[in-house]
């Protein structure tokens, strides 16, 4: 990646892995691995109650999100929409609904030296 | 080795984890190489809920005996050599009776076979509705987020309902001279934390470790490679991959933490509440990572969380595929229109209400997995539909599938000049899937004793 990224990507091109798995059968977790600081001030800044609750139609009130700077990770919680093996579960494992998380649009400054702040999310 | 006592004098503990599941298969040499390490016990899951509602609901095991007798030949082999215990938790998948009588005789097979000479343990996790309705009664049961509050009714329909052991109970066992314990449905990290906290080491370090062991390779850098071998001691504790190919390092041990987890700081136990917020990793060399300033809180009210599923029916299925342009490029269209015209089929051949069946269309490679939440509007080169029909009987959720698969075969989208044939991936069309089932609990009872909810059977070596 290049010191000056175009001006839309998306939180996944910042990322070394984006995951999504159960927490047990009634909640979904997911976590974006950042692949550096900026990275993960991009996915800090980004990732809040209220773009998460937009991205999978839950209630900005029933999810909960870690930043862990530590490990350049943002981790997010809530409760499965649909409980795991119903008739409308359509994601066992709740493995695949990581990429609209993944999707989410980035805005770039095209200055270098500015990270986080200025990142917004849309769908 | 038989544990009986506490051991106070003990200064490092070492669990060999040889996989994330009996009958997930490892290499031989790894458990060689663990045994090298010097172990104090050998522990492995034997399931969870992760796959889904059937297994507990139906009793059935996700493994195959095959798999698993292979797994339990090497481990029970392993745990007579070097005179340590070997743990199983989570029997059969879903931790139901059957299950662990079901792990219990391959493994006494096994034993017999080799000439072992183990007392095998089995702990029962299965729990009466009649009994819960009584604690339920008096106020005992309380919901976990997001569930609310629990009836009578939702207990008495549950086909299977486990109490969620710790340690405690198998550290019963072991005290009462079990070689091996085959453990019903307990927490991922019980297995492993059940020998170190009765050896005395202290508890933060203890369940920190079983937690980051509980999937074996999962915390590597090679999550294939196999299982791990964690060192508690007074002060930490200390691990390593068993395959000399793969390594730990402090991102690969602390994202562990993150892996099926809603909070990556605290997770609860029957006994209290680890907390990792100000664990340290630290990288010994190349493989091995050294983790410090994890905590143990011990509540002041022993909980047991409890699982059920219930039958929800019966399904069956029916998957055909549509190439062809025009469709496709009208897929939703074509899908609401199989949605109306099945419905009305179905009321006036059949004769049922929308109480009595229920069905689903999944679009795949279109919108199956994410639906409306899925970002990407491109379109499809192909789709497969799935039609999934739920009723209360076979008979009858066969039949809505049949009732559609003139549908499936040739509906048209509005305006099309011809009819269609569609490509149906099977035949018959339509695959009975037989009962399904769905989670009801997601409730903690609220005990007295830890070890009271569940029943251990200790049987002396089977071989003669």
């Amino acid at each position: 990646m290049s010191d000056h990224p175009p001006a839309h990507s998306t939180l996944g091109e910042h990322a070394l892995e984006i995951r999504s798995k159960n927490a047990g059968p009634f909640w979904v977790t997911m976590e974006a691995f950042m692949k550096d600081d900026r990275g993960y001030s991009i996915a800090a800044d980004l990732i809040n109650e209220t773009t998460v609750a937009a991205l999978y139609a839950v209630s900005a009130e029933s999810v909960q999100i870690f930043r862990i700077p530590a490990l350049n990770v943002v981790k997010i919680s809530f409760p499965r929409p649909v409980p795991q093996g119903s008739l409308c579960d359509r994601d066992i494992h709740a493995g695949q609904h990581h990429v609209p998380l993944a999707g989410l649009a980035v805005r770039t400054p095209q200055h270098p030296g500015v990270t986080g702040g200025s990142a917004t999310g849309s769908l | 080795m038989t544990i009986t006592t506490p051991n106070d004098h003990a200064q490092q503990v070492g669990i060999l984890v040889p996989a994330g599941m009996l009958g997930a298969g490892f290499d031989p040499a790894t458990i060689e190489r663990g045994l090298s390490l010097a172990p104090d016990v050998i522990a492995v899951d034997g399931g969870s809920t992760d796959s889904g509602p059937f297994y507990l609901g139906s009793g059935e095991a996700k493994t195959t005996a095959d798999a698993v007798a292979r797994d339990l030949r090497i481990l029970l082999r392993a745990a007579a050599t070097a005179h340590i215990p070997l743990i199983v938790g989570s029997c059969g998948t879903s931790g139901t009776d059957s299950g662990v009588d079901w792990v219990a005789e391959i493994a006494e097979s096994v034993s017999t076979d080799d000439r072992l000479d183990l007392s095998i343990a089995r702990i029962y996790s299965e729990q009466s509705a009649a009994e819960l309705t009584e604690q339920l009664r008096a106020g005992h049961i309380l919901p976990l987020p997001p569930a609310t509050e629990l009836s009578a009714e939702t207990l008495a329909s549950c086909s299977h309902i486990v109490g969620v052991m710790g340690h405690e109970p198998i550290a019963a066992a072991l005290r009462q001279g079990a070689d091996v314990v085959l453990a019903g449905r307990a927490t991922d990290t019980a297995v492993a934390a059940a020998v170190p906290l009765l050896l005395g080491m202290p508890p933060g370090p203890t369940w920190h470790a079983s937690k980051i062991v509980e999937c074996g390779g999962q915390c590597t850098t090679n999550p294939r490679s196999g299982g791990v071998f964690a060192t508690i001691d007074r002060t930490g504790f200390t691990i390593e991959p068993l395959a000399p190919s793969a390594a730990c390092t402090p991102t690969s041990v602390a994202a562990h933490m993150l892996y099926e987890t809603v909070n990556p700081y605290e997770m609860r136990e029957p006994a209290g509440t680890l907390v990792v917020s100000e664990a340290t990793y630290e990288a010994l060399d190349g493989r091995r990572v050294r983790v410090e300033g994890s905590r143990f809180e011990p509540a002041e009210q022993h909980t047991i969380k409890l699982e059920g599923a219930r039958t929800c029916g019966f399904e069956t299925v029916s998957f055909v595929g549509i190439r062809d342009p025009h469709i496709v490029a009208n897929i939703e269209t074509w899908a609401a229109l199989l949605r109306t015209v099945l419905t009305d089929r179905i009321t006036q051949t059949l004769g049922l209400t929308s109480g009595d069946y229920a069905f689903d269309v999944r679009l795949y490679g279109h919108n199956a997995i994410l639906g409306n939440l899925d970002p990407d509007p491109r379109p499809a080169r192909e789709v497969g539909v799935m039609l999934i029909v739920n009723a209360v009987d076979q008979a009858t959720a066969t039949a809505v599938a049949k009732l559609a698969n003139p549908l499936l075969l040739h509906l048209p989208v509005p305006g099309m000049a011809y009819l269609p044939s569609l490509a149906f991936a099977t035949s018959p069309a339509e695959t009975e899937r037989g009962a399904v089932y769905e989670f009801v609990l997601n409730h903690v009872v609220e005990v007295d004793s830890p070890t009271s909810m569940f029943r251990i059977q200790n049987r002396a070596a089977a071989h003669v």
